[in-house]
């Protein structure tokens, strides 16, 4: 008796000392993969930018973003003729500098990105642990509803939520998070049923771990990797359909310096101020690609098919 | 293959009846009464709410409700725009090629450059090419394309002045519709200059609208393409002898196109979302701004009717492609 428990908690022991350096491995083996990868470190330094813009926006704003100058109505970026170097990007129609929209901007658009995928990410992987575990019927009904949410286009399905909740940004984001939630469900349930009848969930199961122990402890862990890749896409996605449902002015209502609403704002001048569009939508570009470019490091990172290569 | 068929059907009438549920819930759902919603009208005197519960039947179990409902479709009856007091059906019916002449451009544009792009790269893996190509696709894939489409405006229509601001064709032509199609309309009517203002017309949405499309389309192409010419038949092909060109295009295309054709499928959904931007920007006369005016006119009847039509139309997309995808590869089928 006393042998055998000696044993195991000896070979316990040994399992500790191997597992605790493997998992600090397989962080440095992944920044490895990813640092290999030019444009993912190029994404990662400019998100990095992006949040420390967000972050520190009141420090860097030259101006409050709300204060209209009925002196400077759309005074151009300060190189072009007629420009003014207290407006290094120009003012918008209101005389609102637009560098200053721009850096508040930041903070709407991250905040979009993280609570629509932690949102549906959550809801995602619930479901989808649900599905994939329990099989049978419950995994047939929760997988036809995700069919039915799948074959609206995910912004019609949007801007109709929206018409049904009230335009707003706080509603833009729980659409945008319920249309996107699909993609986690499917991914999770996929690799559950993968991973189930695997040994050591198995053996974990002989070993009497509960329902739950078995879903969230045993087998999540090791579905992890399509779901970061899935959730840094969401990420960028979130950002690109809030952002067009702020242009369609459903999202985010002005005078919010949200960078989809300010686009939408400025559409009237596009023929007379170019630079009103131009900066708007240029950030939304640059922090989408940022953050897609870090998606594709981490997919190539974590994914152990094309290591090899 | 009928077997697969019919699994492929029986996957899609739940599918469908969930859709025609959300429709049916939608009027339901928005806030306030539905009556007056669909009505149109403030300030219904008691008489007529009662006239019109009747009508539409609000006064009928939910249950009943919405059989009557799938009835209804099941008989092409999508309802009553408010606004114009037509059949939504039959608006759909009007404006549907709009958007299917803008998406059938668009889906050509992007195959035609996103392919060879996608091959191109694959091919010269790892070269200055393949960095360039996949760096636009990337660009391309994020963008966000109302912006876009503002700005070839600026460029194009406002210091250029090459292309229209919007709209399908010039006012200084007027004919009937034929095929619904201005490109085809155009060239019937004789009328001189009427096919090249369809066209300066079309260009800029196309552009737009085939913007994501052709990124995912090269990006897939290029990497269905590396993991085909990794394959030991392509080294086989190789290693015999055939010319590079021979082994490319014959061997490893053929089964490397098998991915892209379902990822060309899967981006219907995409442009359909896509028209609802695109259309809005350019004044496009189709269904993706027909629906969003809806919303804004609160003409919820139309949204209603519009986003059954639409699901609808995307899951028989979605069939087809997955009976292609049967037809090209045989494993598929079992």
């Amino acid at each position: 008796m006393t042998d055998t428990s000696q044993i195991v908690e000896e070979d316990l022991e040994h399992l500790e000392e191997t597992v605790g350096p493997a998992r600090r491995g397989r962080l440095s083996e992944f920044w490895y993969y990813f640092s290999q990868n030019k444009g993912a470190v190029i994404g990662l330094v400019v998100f990095t930018i992006v949040v420390l813009v967000a972050v520190f926006a009141p420090l860097i704003a030259p101006h409050n973003p709300s204060i209209q100058n009925r002196d400077a109505f759309l005074v151009p970026p300060f190189w072009m003729e007629g420009g003014n170097s207290a407006y290094v990007l120009g003012t918008d129609a209101v005389g609102r500098d637009i560098l200053s929209r721009l850096i508040f901007g930041a903070r709407f658009s991250l905040f979009i990105g993280l609570f629509v995928v932690v949102l549906a990410m959550s809801v995602g992987i619930l479901v989808g642990l649900i599905a994939g575990y329990a099989r049978g019927w419950v995994d047939t009904v929760i997988m036809r509803i995700m069919d039915v949410i799948l074959a609206f286009p995910s912004l019609l399905l949007a801007l109709v939520l929206v018409a049904i909740l009230g335009p707003g940004l706080l509603n833009a984001m729980v659409a945008i998070a319920l249309v996107l939630q699909p993609h986690f469900v499917r991914l999770t349930r996929a690799s559950v049923m993968a991973e189930r009848t695997r040994e050591y969930v198995i053996s974990s199961r002989v070993a009497g771990a509960g329902v739950f122990r078995l879903m969230f402890i045993t087998i999540l862990p090791n579905c992890m990797a399509p779901l970061i890749v899935q959730a840094t896409l969401s990420f960028s996605n979130a950002i690109l359909d809030a952002a067009a449902l702020g242009f369609l002015g459903m999202g985010a209502q002005p005078p919010t310096p949200e960078w989809g609403t300010m686009l939408a704002e400025a559409r009237e001048f596009i023929l007379r101020a170019w630079w009103v569009v131009t900066f708007p939508g240029l950030a939304i570009l640059v922090t989408v690609l940022a953050i897609n470019l870090m998606g594709d490091g981490m997919r190539d990172a974590l994914d152990p098919r094309l290591k090899k290569s | 293959m009928l077997r697969f068929l019919l699994q492929k059907l029986g996957l899609l009438i739940p599918t469908f009846i969930g859709v025609s549920i959300i429709a049916f819930a939608f009027i339901r759902l928005l806030p306030g009464d539905p009556i007056t919603l669909l009505a149109g009208e403030r300030g219904v005197s008691a008489e007529r709410y009662e006239q019109l519960q009747a009508t539409y039947g609000f006064d009928k179990p939910i249950v009943v409700q919405y059989f009557d409902y799938l009835g209804n479709i099941l008989q092409g009856d999508f309802g009553t725009s408010i606004v114009t007091k037509r059949p939504v059906l039959e608006e759909f019916m009007t404006l549907f090629p709009a958007t299917l002449e803008l998406s059938i451009c668009a889906i050509i544009l992007a195959t035609a450059i996103g392919i060879p792009a996608g091959i191109f790269a694959a091919v010269r893996r790892g070269s200055f090419f393949d960095q360039s190509i996949m760096g636009v696709a990337l660009v391309g894939y994020s963008m966000p394309i109302f912006w876009w489409g503002l700005l070839l405006i600026i460029l194009f229509s406002g210091i250029l002045q090459w292309t229209p601001v919007s709209g399908r064709i010039s006012l200084l032509y007027f004919f009937q519709p034929v095929t619904g199609f201005m490109l085809i309309d155009s060239l019937l009517s004789g009328q001189a200059g009427a096919f090249k203002s369809a066209v300066s017309h079309l260009i800029l949405p196309t552009v737009v609208l085939a913007t994501i499309p052709l990124a995912v389309i090269a990006r897939q192409t290029r990497s269905a393409m590396l993991e085909v010419l990794s394959e030991d038949y392509v080294r086989t092909a190789r290693s015999k002898g055939l010319a590079p060109m021979r082994v490319i295009g014959l061997h490893a295309l053929r089964n490397a196109l098998i991915p892209v054709v379902t990822t060309i499928g899967l981006q219907v959904g995409v442009l359909l979302a896509g028209a609802i931007l695109t259309e809005t920007i350019f004044s496009w006369p189709g269904i993706g701004k027909w629906m969003v005016d809806s919303v804004f006119k609160r003409d919820y009847s139309v949204v209603q009717g519009g986003l059954l039509l639409i699901a609808g139309m995307i899951m028989l997309v979605n069939l087809v492609v997955d009976l292609v995808y049967g037809l090209i590869n045989p494993r598929i089928r079992r």
